[in-house]
């Protein structure tokens, strides 16, 4: 028998959870889908460490957990800049990084961005339940026992495989994300943007709204101008698909997020689309939001260039092999991070080494 | 009637298909039936349906299959409906304790009635109530069809906490709550039998669009039957 590999929680962090892209297949009997709030993060992260997309990984909220590494292989953080260190050293994200037994990754505190994700390769490895790892806590369903990690908790980690070890990977700087405080979220209308008026859709497309203290998992309350109904926001409950902005009878929005009840009786009067749902996973309370209508064609050609982007991903290869002792001893403390990778610009090839420095 | 049908984007991973906007058999049959005639045609690129009221929620790839595409299905599926042979709806039968610990609202509804606990209970399981959807809580469903006499308003103070298996009467509704959770229900009763148990292979008993029977049972066969439960639960987690 090989040696348990497994993730030991040392420090919780402020709410850290087992998620994968979801468990489907059961909204018809009321279960949440759940799952990562960012996807793209979560997807990103897995494939920079050879895991399939919709592997579990950990999910940690603003403040970071640590953890010690109980197995040699590969990480990769996305999301949120947590501030990540291995044994006190900061390292980079968005990028594949090899770890020994014994490792300790902490975080130094929240930078942008609110959820960061951990992918290790092989997989977090509990048990599915539903045909998902995902832990929806409020029926206590999937993930670890069901719930958010604890000190002391061992965490089992997936099998490396047979094959070969994947090749350091990184995401190119202009990729990444960039999570500001004021941004545009792209809608699609409907189902029910007939229950308001004419003067009620506008308001909601031209003003801009504030994430309140009330957001979670499950949804994302927003202040700012009423939006009005031509008579009421009740309708008789219907399907909440992820990212379904419900306006009550009160007229401020409510983004339906992944912890979603399956079924709601209010209108709704759009759609968060989905390349911009992880946006929206990563805004804080007191962020700007303003909507904008794009055709539900444009909605789905955009999810087609995400998914060429994964694609990509596996060619992304770092230029080097990443060198572990300069990632993790930065030579100066104001090199924040250090990225290598090789561009491919019309048919020539670069090698890139970009260090961002704090100013 | 086809022209009934009304089709919308919910998202970009979503279609609902809606027949209506009121409470009836006659249209969640409807609801019904598109969805049993949706799984029997397979439609490449639907990823799961949630059933509700008088609409069905299609979850959908768009890679795999346009938004106009499905519409298109999903018109074509209705429009032959007739000839796509779908099962009857089934009645699940729920064992019931009846009073007691188990049921600590059955004497307050039976005297806000004006009737005994023997007569709510006996017009309680007479009923067959309709399963109009599941939701709020995993297997939670929402029934129709309760007998206006045993109609009782809800608790003024709602309960922290109300055990998995309780039968309640929230005005004129029936339900049951699959898991612990707070509410205000006037709970006249408990069922041994697990709505909602994860580790099975099937975790949900109910499904909407069928229907449920209450059988009243004595605490002997509540006790068997929970028993019976806990072991098909622990051979689950094995």
């Amino acid at each position: 028998m090989s040696e348990a590999r497994f993730i030991e929680v040392i420090k919780p962090g402020m709410l850290t959870l087992i998620q994968d892209l979801g468990r489907y297949g059961y909204q018809q009997f009321g279960v949440p889908v759940a799952g990562a709030m960012d996807q793209f993060a979560a997807a990103v992260a897995n494939l920079l460490v050879g895991n399939d997309r919709s592997d579990a990984v950990l999910e940690m909220m603003m403040m970071g957990p640590e953890l010690k590494l109980n197995f040699d292989g590969q990480i990769a953080l996305t999301g949120a800049d947590l501030g990540p260190k291995i044994n006190g050293a900061p390292v980079a994200a968005w990028q594949t990084l090899a770890v020994s037994s014994g490792d300790v990754l902490s975080f130094a505190g929240l930078k942008s961005g609110l959820r960061g994700y951990l992918a290790v390769r092989g997989g977090i490895d509990t048990l599915p339940v539903m045909n998902s790892r995902s832990t929806y806590t409020k029926a206590a369903l999937g993930g670890f026992e069901g719930r958010a990690l604890k000190a002391g908790d061992q965490v089992p980690v997936g099998a490396e495989g047979t094959g070969t070890a994947t090749v350091p990977l990184a995401i190119p700087q202009d990729q990444i994300p960039v999570y500001g405080v004021s941004k545009t979220i792209r809608v699609v209308l409907g189902p029910q943007d007939d229950a308001f008026t004419e003067a009620g859709l506008q308001t909601f497309l031209e003003n801009i709204y504030t994430v309140t203290n009330e957001c979670d998992r499950m949804g994302y309350r927003l202040e700012g101008p009423s939006i009005d109904h031509v008579k009421g926001g009740d309708i008789i409950s219907d399907g909440i698909a992820f990212g379904a902005v419900q306006v009550p009878g009160h007229g401020k929005p409510i983004i339906m997020m992944a912890d979603r009840q399956t079924t709601g009786g209010y209108t709704k009067i759009a759609g968060v689309i989905s390349v911009d749902l992880p946006l929206l996973a990563q805004s804080k309370p007191g962020d700007q939001i303003r909507f904008k209508r794009v055709s539900l064609e444009e909605a789905h050609e955009l999810l087609k260039a995400r998914k060429d982007f994964y694609g990509e991903i596996p060619e992304m290869t770092a230029a080097m092999p990443i060198n572990l002792a300069e990632a993790r001893n930065p030579i100066s403390q104001d090199i924040i991070s250090t990225r290598l990778f090789r561009l491919n610009v019309a048919g020539a090839v670069y090698d890139v080494k970009v260090e961002e420095v704090r100013v | 009637m086809e022209n009934e049908l009304r089709l919308a984007p919910s998202g970009d991973l979503a279609l609902v298909a809606s027949f209506g906007n009121e409470i009836s058999e006659a249209l969640n049959t409807k609801v019904r039936g598109l969805m049993l005639a949706l799984e029997k045609v397979k439609v490449d690129g639907i990823v799961e349906m949630t059933p509700t009221y008088c609409s069905l929620m299609i979850h959908y790839d768009p890679l795999r299959i346009g938004y106009d595409a499905l519409c298109g299905k999903v018109r074509d599926t209705l429009g032959a409906l007739d000839d796509i042979e779908l099962p009857e709806p089934t009645v699940i039968e729920i064992p019931t304790l009846y009073g007691g610990d188990y049921g600590p609202d059955l004497d307050f509804v039976a005297k806000h009635n004006g009737l005994t606990v023997d007569e709510v209970i006996k017009i309680h399981t007479s009923g067959t109530y309709r399963i109009y959807m599941l939701g709020f809580t995993p297997g939670f469903p929402y029934l129709g069809g309760m007998d206006e006499r045993i109609a009782t308003p809800r608790l003024e103070t709602p309960r922290t906490k109300i055990a998995g298996g309780s039968v309640g009467i929230a005005g004129a509704q029936t339900g049951i709550y699959p898991i612990d959770s707070p509410g205000g229900w006037q709970i006249i009763g408990r069922t041994p039998v697990a709505l909602y148990d994860p580790l099975s292979d099937e975790p949900i008993l109910l499904k909407a669009g069928e229907s449920i029977r209450f059988v009243p049972i004595d605490q002997a066969t509540f006790d068997r039957i929970s028993r019976e439960a806990q072991n098909k639960s622990r051979e689950g987690r094995a």
